[in-house]
């Protein structure tokens, strides 16, 4: 664990700098305040305000902490301010959009890999799909669930979570399919193994290791995709909402709580999906 | 009625001929590589006229193509607005900052140990982060204008750029490394003959990931407050205003821009690249 | 110091740490290499011939024991950029043509232009691949990559030659042809050569000294004085002396354990 060290010196390293960045940033708050007050501050004050204030431009880790402490551990889950609930709904939305869009690229890299005619027409426009901004759907996609009745925003924000997250999978999975080499697509041929047989056997398990390097991508894709979701068009739950709330009302350091959230939850994730693969690969004898 | 007729027998034959052309001798030529794939997308715009017009779907919730057509035809002007706002102002002036800071700190990290061990790892999470989040607070410290939204792109453009510069800065291989060694080639005459050419396939990766960071990164950061124009500010206005027709207009061009933006960094790439095993075929 | 003696190695020693523990990969290592000669090292893996190769171009550091190259350390001898190197791979530049290729070296050791176009024409007429220069590295065979590599380590005017098994990868017929040429190339250049091979044929026909050495630790079981003439066509290989040396260095590899597991 020799990177122990540097990681945590690095950590310190931005934890200074933020701080540094916090007194800086909002001093001009403090010097103003002091200024219509009347009141000379000195600098062990400025320092101490800087850092507590309740609608500061750059809030202090501390307070970043303390306000994600106030709003999980010490709310009540079912509390509309809860971050935990918040968390929950983001994370369904991105679990749901996951499943969808592994299920999409699944299919469509087993598509493409077998039938030419899948290969020519869908891959080209498999490969510019991440180029359009699915953000710029996101209000759409919204609205005319809306028209069409589907008042659930579950529906919306797993659609353009799935988008976001079906083209690394796809392109993981093809590689993955293709990996296994001439030689070993020939021994299938000599042991007379039809299709299915060679796809469960041979394909299949050849692609596993870059099935779940994609999937780390794909889920942290899938959970951008939600928050993106659920920014634009006044959700009112999720941690996307909560960053909209924290934006339009304030104070802002809820759009912090929120930002820290969300990078937990990320974190979270990836991490899961780093375990699965882990436990399968072993099981499978392909880790290193 | 028709238009379902239509358009079912477009698809149909389309399918049939796009499967006699995969299957025939011609399946590996140029041609057919661009014309399977185009006749796709033109099937789906058929049958996407068709089913609308034919099953009299309401505006509101999809117009067909032609009407999108038309209203793109009629609103240039703004379009164009949105799109320099958008684009030209956010988008491209976050990625050429954010890149080129991306592979400059790369640089700097490559030459500590210390730096490669501490900062990776963290790098590495960051770019799985929703960055995006940090939009409204951007828009808070910068304003409304395109400065604002340039920083969400700089700042979303930058780590997957320095991870994939890193990335590349290993891909010289240790015996070209001694070779160099055996010339007392110093560290940056190393650098500039071996190993920055040999990463350029890793920035181009990076590249190319960044140029669909930007645009999402400058439309998203619109939904947070802008001027009047740009092409976030304006799908949200139409949206809420039910006018799709627009709002599809603005997706076809942010559509065309991507695809064009990520065309022109690719083609540089196979320039830059042409020696790499994947731009050989 | 004898300036006709180019490389001097007295009880050389180099012991890795690995994982596994420590290995001795050379231990009381003795040779002298006279001007001109040229040294097969011949051995099986882990009897550290490649190690002493990467002593001589300081690419590792003993610890124990001296060595001398050209009367200096090897560092020393490597900053003054008195030897080439060929490895086992070519490993070519992709994004550089042949002729970019052999350049490289030159560019880094501030030739100028006009030398630097004569050095390469020079080279890539030595080794037979005039023509070849404007070609980029996928476009050749395997054998020719080799070839290039042995022009980029002849490019610039070191009078060491230190080669890797540089032919190890290529089928026989290419790797007899490349022997001759190297031969040829030899004699028209009087440069020493440092040669790792493990191919008891390679090593007898080419060499004027033949080192046999064996692992665990590595070490120099026999040195061998070729008794054959300096001319040396490919069937010299069926002749009665060229049998006998290749026995002895087969002997000394038994000696050696090298046919034990």
């Amino acid at each position: 664990m020799k990177s122990i060290v540097p990681i945590l010196s690095v950590l310190a390293a931005i934890t200074a700098i933020w701080y540094a960045g916090a007194i800086w940033m909002n001093s001009q708050w403090t010097l103003d305040q002091a200024k219509r007050a009347g009141v000379e501050l000195t600098l062990p004050e400025i320092v101490k305000d800087t850092l507590s204030q309740e609608r500061a431009r750059l809030p202090a880790p501390h307070q970043v902490l303390a306000e994600l402490w106030r709003t999980t551990v010490e709310k009540k889950i079912t509390s509309k301010r809860s971050l935990v609930f918040h968390g929950w709904v983001t994370l369904n939305a991105t679990l749901w959009g996951f499943a969808l869009g592994v299920a999409i690229g699944l299919s469509l890299a087993i598509a493409i890999v077998y039938s030419r005619v899948m290969d020519l027409s869908v891959m080209p426009w498999a490969i510019i799909s991440p180029t359009i901004p699915i953000v710029a759907l996101a209000p759409m996609i919204i609205v005319v669930m809306n028209a069409i009745g589907v008042q659930d925003r579950l529906v919306p924000k797993a659609i353009i979570s799935a988008y976001l997250c079906f083209f690394p999978i796809l392109v993981g999975m093809i590689k993955g399919l293709r990996a296994p080499d001439q030689m070993q697509l020939d021994l299938m041929k000599t042991y007379n193994a039809n299709l299915r047989q060679s796809f469960w056997k041979l394909r299949l398990p050849s692609s596993m290791p870059y099935l779940f390097t994609s999937m780390k991508i794909g889920i942290a894709a899938a959970l951008v995709g939600t928050i993106v979701g659920e920014l634009p068009t006044g959700a009112l739950r999720g941690l996307g909402a909560r960053i909209l709330v924290g934006d339009q009302f304030g104070p802002p350091i809820r759009i912090w709580s929120a930002l820290f959230a969300a990078a937990i939850l990320a974190g979270g994730l990836v991490a899961t999906v780093g375990l699965i693969q882990r436990f399968t690969l072993k099981r499978m004898g392909m880790s290193r | 009625m028709i238009w379902l007729m239509g358009a079912i027998l477009f698809w149909a034959a389309a399918v049939w001929l796009n499967v006699w052309l995969a299957r025939s001798r011609f399946r590996g030529t140029r041609a057919v590589r661009i014309f399977v794939p185009f006749l796709f997308g033109v099937t789906l715009l058929v049958l996407w006229e068709g089913l609308v017009r034919g099953l009299n779907v309401s505006p509101i919730i999809l117009p067909p193509p032609t009407a999108i057509a038309a209203r793109f035809a009629a609103s240039t002007g703004v379009l164009w607005l949105d799109f320099v706002q958008t684009v030209v102002k956010g988008a491209l002036s976050g990625y050429l900052i954010g890149c080129l800071a991306g592979f400059a700190i790369a640089i700097l990290v490559d030459m500590s140990v210390f730096l490669q061990r501490g900062l990776l790892p963290i790098g590495n999470f960051v770019a799985a982060l929703p960055i995006v989040g940090i939009a409204p607070i951007l828009v808070k410290w910068y304003g409304f204008g395109w400065e604002s939204k340039s920083a969400v792109v700089v700042v979303m453009v930058f780590f997957p750029m320095l991870i994939n510069t890193v990335q590349g800065l290993r891909a010289a291989e240790p015996m070209q490394r001694d070779l160099m060694h055996t010339y007392a080639a110093g560290y940056w005459k190393t650098l500039l003959k071996l190993r920055l050419p040999a990463a350029m396939p890793f920035v181009f990766n990076g590249l190319k990931i960044a140029t669909t960071l930007a645009l999402i990164g400058a439309i998203v950061a619109e939904y947070f407050g802008s001027p009047i124009y740009g092409m976030g500010f304006r799908i949200q206005s139409e949206a809420g205003r039910l006018s799709l027709d627009m709002v599809w207009a603005e997706i076809a061009v942010a559509a065309i821009a991507g695809s064009v933006f990520y065309g022109v960094i690719a083609l540089i790439e196979k320039g830059v690249t042409f020696w790499h095993p994947s731009q050989r075929g | 110091m004898n300036k006709d003696i180019v490389i001097s190695a007295k009880d050389l020693d180099l012991t890795f740490q690995t994982n596994d523990g420590p290995i001795q990969a050379l231990k009381d290592v003795s040779l002298d290499v006279d001007r001109g000669e040229f040294v097969s090292f011949i051995g099986p893996s882990g009897c550290g011939k490649t190690t002493f190769l990467r002593v001589i171009a300081a690419l590792e550091h003993p610890t124990g024991g001296t060595i001398c190259i050209n009367g200096m350390t090897p560092d020393e001898a490597r900053r003054k950029r008195a030897y080439g190197y060929v490895f086992q791979a070519a490993g070519l530049y992709p994004w550089r043509t042949i002729a970019g290729n052999i350049r490289l070296p030159l560019e880094i050791m501030g030739y100028s232009r006009e030398d630097q176009k004569e050095h390469v024409r020079k080279v890539l007429e030595l080794v037979d691949l005039d023509g070849f220069g404007k070609k980029y590295p996928w476009q050749l065979s395997g054998g020719m990559h080799q070839r290039a590599s042995i022009a980029r380590a002849l490019a610039f005017d070191a009078d060491l030659l230190l080669m890797d098994e540089p032919f190890g990868a290529l089928d026989e017929i290419v790797r007899d042809h490349l022997n001759e040429q190297l031969l040829k190339l030899w004699a028209r250049t009087n440069k020493t050569i440092a040669f790792v091979t493990h191919s008891i044929p390679e090593a007898v026909y080419l060499s004027t000294k033949i080192v046999v050495m064996s692992p665990r630790p590595g070490r120099i079981t026999d040195v061998i004085e070729s008794t054959l003439p300096s001319e040396r066509p490919l069937e010299i290989r069926d002749s009665p002396e060229f049998i006998e040396i290749a026995h002895r260095v087969r002997e000394g590899l038994r000696a050696g354990h090298s046919y034990d597991e």
